[in-house]
Formats: structure tokens, C-alpha cells, sequence
């Protein structure tokens, strides 16, 4: 509720308010006598505005530049961040969960452009657009997508066109001429014709360097070599308050006022400048220097305590006792090149079934000392899924003779089996029924192979290969 | 009166290869005793290689023979009991998701010291082996490529040589390719095969016994090929010789397995 002359007005309502049929700019008396018992609150643009920063500087957790869309909204550019969240949807839903956690309501939508994303958001349906599917995202919405004033969109009202996708086949000049040049400039950006930078946010108290170059900088090795630089810049400050950085931002401004930014995470917190150099230079080549590079800016976004270590190399190896080899740094190195689903290690699951047995934990969790059991022999390369044979056993129970497996004929000379293993119904309903009796075979070459049936003979169980090679 | 030494404290000897540069003691025949090596324990074996043993940080080149080349199921346990015996974690670059810890475990390859990192091409294992090659504490890095040219083993190479990691590749050959000897740096190349597990061939009795490979070192420098039949690796990684093929008169009808020591 504000003020707005004499009169108080509603300036913002609820999802329930607004489903009970008041909505902003209705007076506040009006919106009394509809609904008793309406609870009224001042607004407090300044206190908003405040809200909407520090929620602002959260997000960017997720990527080093956000700005801010007043009065309610953020723009987030992701570009050469989400692969630390394992991709953009992951990253969408892992931003709104968070926000629904906090009781923010939220719309959120991701685009190749900011005008296509603030469209989607505020008057489509949200989601991701395609890279490239922006016209296509854009067409049916309303002409109050493309962020016009009022006058030109009462304009193209009474000329009769309402939806976006209606501008794509007029003639540019005729639209310029009868709407002025905003009606075009605001389509180009948002279809991506013509850029549009953001105005980041920087948080404060957070070590940052910032190198300006006279003269626009381009090549690859110069960037290496900045990069470097600003690196070997921001130790000092991060040894200064007895910090490491967990997270490394580096923002290069354009000679058009494009940013343009990578962002780099290692698994624990770091103070040593030609790891983070390293790290930082393996995402360069996302970095389009357009026309020339003005200005970079490393931010050390998000920063743990660190102690003081001995760095010595003899020191290291005079030590007494066993040395734990810190894979921190090459794990480090190995994920940001990757991406974060591909470097793992393995560890057992308490489960019959082989394709259930094996799941993946972080590289660097600490040994947890359970292994598979022992006395099972099991294949080195497990076929997903499981492959047809025929096979032909000549008694129920008795490991076949021979099978056949892509038009290959094996004769087996030893076998072992069967070893039944059962379904798990607790884990999933379809396999109250599974049996498989395995058999562990062994060609006349020696080659050995694991196959198993999936039923019993009487009933027709069907043979499969699942594994090759044993151990 | 010298002051009392702590068992750890290195020695002289230790301190003095570990401030020469690297790479002058390995290649010259000199040399060769500064390198360290890992024995196999089988005696045929350890002959062939200089050092009498396979060497540590170097290169070494793994082929799967047989018909089923493109899954190097023996290769891959072959290299996991060199790596059972040696001390430290291990980086494994995978060309393709089949591979079940499980069996790596069996040969005494525990998964805690494992860290995979799923490389789908030959250009991604490279530098992921590299990398891996350069941290010092690691005690070895496989990578699985389906082929490697003079120059990336000639890197891999000096990488090994460098930190001391040893380093293992094992080839998985596409569908219809055949294994031509390329060009390397490699400090030994072997080719691995099931071999039939007895010699007998006995069509009453079908059990199964420990597997058997052949097992061929098709080149080292400093040593001389050859090619035995060996049993698989047992739970620490050992590989045996079985008993009814040394030199005996007649094999017993129960065969007696003799591990090495």
C-alpha cells in the first residue's frame, strides 16, 4: 500500500490477493470493501530496493555477473557458469528450489538474450529456450514483452498488432517511421541482433584485483599472461587475510561494454597463483574478445580460511612419516576441464544385483573402506544392458553347452553356476519376479564370460550375456 | 659420537637422486640401476626386464590380444595388479563406461584408491593422463586409448620419468582393426591374452580353475622379449606360473598350484 497523492493505493498484492480480484493501482478503500479483513502493509520501496541487491549479490553464487531489474527482478548471466552446477536446467531448478526454501515466489526463465529471457519470464511461461529458439520463444507473446512504453504499445494496439511474432515479417523503415526507433532497438536485443550489457553488481568486501589495459588487448597469449598476472595480484591480498578462494571470478569488459566471464571452483580453498592461473586458463577459450579487451577483474567470490602451510619442497620430503599425496589440485584441474559428473570415485552398494553395486562419490571424499564381497568372481567389462545369446544346456540347472552371441557360435569347455541372484522388491516394484541364475563360463581359447538366464528352464527363461573377462 | 638416526630419515644415497634433474639416469645403459622397479615375482618374468622388474615411473604399453580386443578385459586386469602393488592412489581414464570396479577389486585394486575420470576420446585421455602424470604422489595413471602415436608416448614418457608415476596404457582397438605395432617411446610393450585355464584338456571334469593368460612382452628396452603362459593375478595383484608346465616329468592327475613367492 502507498501513497500516491491524497489517495492510498495498492502497490503490490499477493498471489491470494490477486486471486480474490485486487490487483495494483486498485485504491485502498476499494480493495477494503471487497475483501474484510485485508491485511495492509506500508511499502518501503527503499527497503525493496535494498532486498532485491542482497538478493542479488546471493545469486551470484551461480554466476559472477548479476544485475539488477528494478523494481522486482535480476538478470543472472550464465554463460560459462552453469557447467559448475552440471548444466542450465540443474542450475534452474536448483535456483528455484532455493527461492521456494526462502518463500520467494519466483518466475524464472533462461534465454540466449536478456530481452528474450525478461519476456519469457515475466509474460510467457518461464523454462529454457533453446540457444537460437528465441523468435520462436518469443512470438506469441504480447507486445508488453518487449519492454515498450505506454504510448507505443497503445500505438501498435490500434494498428492491430498484439503478439511479437506479427513485427518479424514488417518493413523495418515503415515501423521505424511510425513507431520511432525503440520499437526496433528493443526487438534486436531481444532476438540478439544487437547485444545488451548488463551493469553488474559487485559485492563488497570481497578481494578483488582489476587490471585496465590502454591499448584493447585480443590474443590468447596476452589473456594467459593477464590472467597470470591477476592471479599472482590477488595472493597477496588473499595471504594478507589469511584466506583461500574457493571460487574465482574473471570479468572481461569489451571494448563494447560486453563482459564477458569465466569462473572457476576447486574442491578446497587455494591461495597458490599458477594453480588458479592454470585453472583460469583452461576456460579462456570461452572468452570471445570481440573487438578488444579493456579491462579484467578477478574476484575471489567465495573464500574460506586457510592456514598457513609449509610449501617447501625438501621440507616435505624430510618430514617423518608417510606422505598423503594431495590430489586436491589435480582433481581440481581434472573437473573444471570435465565438468563435475565426470571425475568421481567409486564405491560399493550393498546389492545383489551387478548393475546396482557400483555408485559414484566425490573424488576427493575421504576412504571409506568398504569394498565388494570377496569371494564373488565377477566380469571387468559389465555390458548395459545385458545382451541376447541363445545358449543350449542339456539339463535344467547345468550351464550350457554352447551360445551364440552376435552370430558368433563360443563352444564353453568349463563353466561354474548357476549363482542365483534375486530382485530386490524393496527397491523397485518390477522386480518382485526377477531371478537370474549366472553362470560363469569359459571358451576352448580361454576367453571367460558371464551369462546369465532370466527364468527358469521350464519357463522359458531367456539366456543373456552381461559380462566379459573375469577376475 | 653421530647423533641417533630415525628410521625414516633418508639417506644420503636418497637425497642425492632426488636433487639430480630427472631424465639422466633413465635411457643409458648405466643408468639403468638408478630406476626403480616393481618385480612381478615370477622369475621367467623378471629375467626378461632390466632391473629385474617392470619400471617405475615410465611408460608401458598394454595390448589386449584375441578376439575380444576391443573390451581388454585381461589388459585391464593385468594393469590393476601392477597397480594393487604399488603404493598410493591411481587415476584411471576410461574411454567409455563398462568398467566394473568390482573386478578391479578382486585383484587387489582397492576402490578407495581409484579416482576415474570418464575421458571418451584418445584427445581427452592424453592430457587427462598428463596431468595426472605431474603430481608427484600418485602411484600410477591408466589411460585407455585405442591408439597412441611416436610423439604423445614420447610425452607420457618424459611425464613418467619426471614425477615418477608410472604410467600404463592400455589399448582397446576398434572393431576390425588389427594391432599394428606403431612407433613408441614406451619403455615396454606387452600383449596380453585368455589362454585356456589347464593345459589338459579334460572333457569330464569342467571346473573352473584360476584363469590363465599368455602373456607376451613384445618389447623392452634394455631387455629381451618372450612370451609365457601365466595364471591371472590373484588377490594382491600376483601373477604364478603353473605348475604343470615347468619342467617336470609328468604333470600329477591333481594338479598342485604353486604361488610365488
Amino acid at each position: 500500500m502507498a501513497q500516491d497523492g491524497a489517495r492510498r493505493v495498492l502497490a503490490g498484492v499477493d498471489a491470494a490477493a490477486r486471486r480474490l480480484g485486487l490487483s495494483p493501482g486498485m485504491s485502498a478503500a476499494h480493495a477494503g470493501a471487497l475483501v474484510p479483513g485485508l491485511h495492509l502493509v506500508p511499502a518501503a520501496p527503499e527497503a525493496d530496493a535494498a532486498a532485491l541487491e542482497r538478493l542479488g549479490l546471493w545469486c551470484q553464487r551461480y554466476a559472477p555477473i548479476v544485475a539488477i531489474d528494478p523494481p522486482d527482478g535480476l538478470l543472472i548471466d550464465v554463460a560459462g557458469a552453469a557447467h559448475l552446477f552440471g548444466g542450465e536446467a540443474s542450475l534452474l531448478t536448483d535456483l528455484s528450489a532455493r527461492l521456494e526454501r526462502t518463500g520467494i515466489a519466483a518466475r524464472l526463465a533462461l534465454a540466449d538474450t536478456p530481452g528474450c529471457a525478461w519476456a519469457l519470464a515475466r509474460f510467457g511461461a518461464g523454462g529454457i529456450v533453446p540457444p537460437g529458439g528465441a523468435a520462436q520463444a518469443l512470438a506469441p507473446l504480447p507486445m508488453a514483452a518487449l519492454r515498450l512504453g505506454l504510448e507505443a504499445l497503445r500505438g501498435l494496439r490500434d494498428v492491430g498488432l498484439t503478439r511479437v511474432g506479427q513485427l518479424v515479417d514488417k518493413p523495418r523503415a515503415a515501423l521505424r517511421l511510425r513507431f520511432g526507433p525503440e520499437l526496433l532497438f528493443r526487438l534486436d536485443r531481444a532476438l540478439g541482433r544487437e547485444p545488451e550489457p548488463l551493469t553488474a553488481l559487485a559485492a563488497p568486501e570481497t578481494p578483488r584485483v582489476a587490471l585496465r589495459f590502454a591499448e584493447p588487448v585480443g590474443a590468447r597469449e596476452s589473456l594467459e599472461r593477464v590472467t597470470a598476472d591477476l592471479c599472482a595480484r590477488l595472493v597477496p591480498e588473499l595471504e594478507r587475510r589469511g584466506l583461500g578462494t574457493r571460487r574465482l571470478d574473471l570479468v572481461f569488459t569489451r571494448v563494447d561494454r560486453l563482459d564477458q566471464a569465466i569462473r572457476i571452483g576447486t574442491a578446497r580453498p587455494s591461495r597458490d597463483a599458477a594453480h588458479l592461473a592454470r585453472l583460469l586458463a583452461e576456460r579462456l577459450a570461452l572468452v570471445d574478445p570481440g573487438f578488444g579487451i579493456e579491462e579484467a577483474v578477478l574476484t575471489a567470490s567465495r573464500v574460506e580460511p586457510l592456514a598457513e602451510t609449509q610449501e617447501s619442497h625438501l621440507a616435505s620430503h624430510l618430514a617423518a612419516g608417510p606422505q598423503v599425496p594431495d590430489l586436491a589440485a589435480l582433481v581440481d584441474t581434472l573437473l573444471v576441464r570435465l565438468g563435475a559428473a565426470r571425475v568421481y570415485r567409486l564405491a560399493p552398494v550393498e546389492s545383489d544385483l551387478p548393475e546396482r553395486a557400483v555408485r559414484r562419490v566425490p573424488a576427493l571424499a575421504a576412504p571409506l573402506g568398504a569394498v565388494w564381497p570377496a569371494d564373488l568372481p565377477r566380469p571387468v567389462r559389465l555390458l548395459a544392458p545385458p545382451e541376447p545369446v541363445s545358449a543350449v544346456a542339456e539339463i535344467p540347472d547345468a550351464p550350457p553347452l554352447f551360445f551364440v552371441w552376435r552370430n558368433i557360435r563360443h563352444r564353453i569347455a568349463r563353466a561354474d553356476g548357476p549363482e542365483r541372484i534375486l530382485g530386490e522388491w524393496w527397491v523397485a516394484e518390477a522386480e518382485t519376479d526377477l531371478t537370474r541364475d549366472y553362470y560363469r563360463v569359459e571358451t576352448e581359447d580361454g576367453e571367460r564370460f558371464w551369462l546369465f538366464r532370466d527364468g527358469p528352464m521350464e519357463a522359458q527363461g531367456r539366456w543373456w550375456l552381461h559380462g566379459l573377462g573375469e577376475a | 659420537m653421530p647423533p641417533p638416526r630415525s628410521p625414516d630419515a633418508p639417506t644420503l644415497a636418497e637425497l642425492r637422486r632426488l636433487t639430480e634433474p630427472a631424465g639422466l639416469g633413465a635411457g643409458s645403459g648405466a643408468g639403468t640401476e638408478a630406476v626403480p622397479t616393481l618385480p612381478f615375482g615370477v622369475p621367467e618374468l623378471d629375467a626378461a626386464l632390466p632391473g629385474g622388474g617392470l619400471a617405475r615411473g615410465a611408460l608401458h604399453q598394454i595390448h589386449e590380444g584375441g578376439p575380444r580386443g576391443r573390451y581388454a578385459a585381461t589388459a585391464v586386469l593385468f594393469a590393476g595388479g601392477i597397480l594393487a602393488r604399488l603404493d598410493g592412489p591411481v587415476l584411471w581414464c576410461l574411454h567409455s563406461r563398462d568398467l566394473f570396479a568390482p573386478a578391479l577389486a578382486r585383484v587387489g585394486l582397492h576402490p578407495d584408491r581409484v579416482v576415474y575420470c570418464e575421458t571418451w576420446r584418445d584427445a581427452e585421455v592424453l592430457p587427462a593422463m598428463e596431468e595426472g602424470l605431474r603430481h608427484r604422489g600418485l602411484a600410477g595413471v591408466v589411460g585407455e586409448l585405442t591408439r597412441m602415436t611416436l610423439t604423445p608416448s614420447r610425452r607420457l614418457q618424459l611425464a613418467a620419468e619426471g614425477s615418477g608415476v608410472t604410467a600404463l596404457v592400455v589399448h582397446r582397438l576398434c572393431a576390425g582393426e588389427a594391432a599394428d605395432p606403431e612407433p613408441s617411446a614406451a619403455r615396454t610393450r606387452w600383449r596380453v591374452a585368455p589362454a585356456p585355464s589347464d593345459s589338459m584338456n579334460r572333457r569330464t571334469d569342467r571346473h573352473m580353475g584360476r584363469p590363465r593368460w599368455r602373456l607376451e612382452l613384445q618389447r623392452s628396452r634394455g631387455g629381451s622379449p618372450g612370451a609365457w603362459i601365466v595364471e591371472a593375478c590373484d588377490a594382491q595383484g600376483r601373477l604364478a606360473v603353473p605348475a604343470g608346465l615347468a619342467d617336470r616329468p609328468a604333470a600329477p592327475e591333481r594338479v598342485q598350484r604353486r604361488a610365488a613367492r
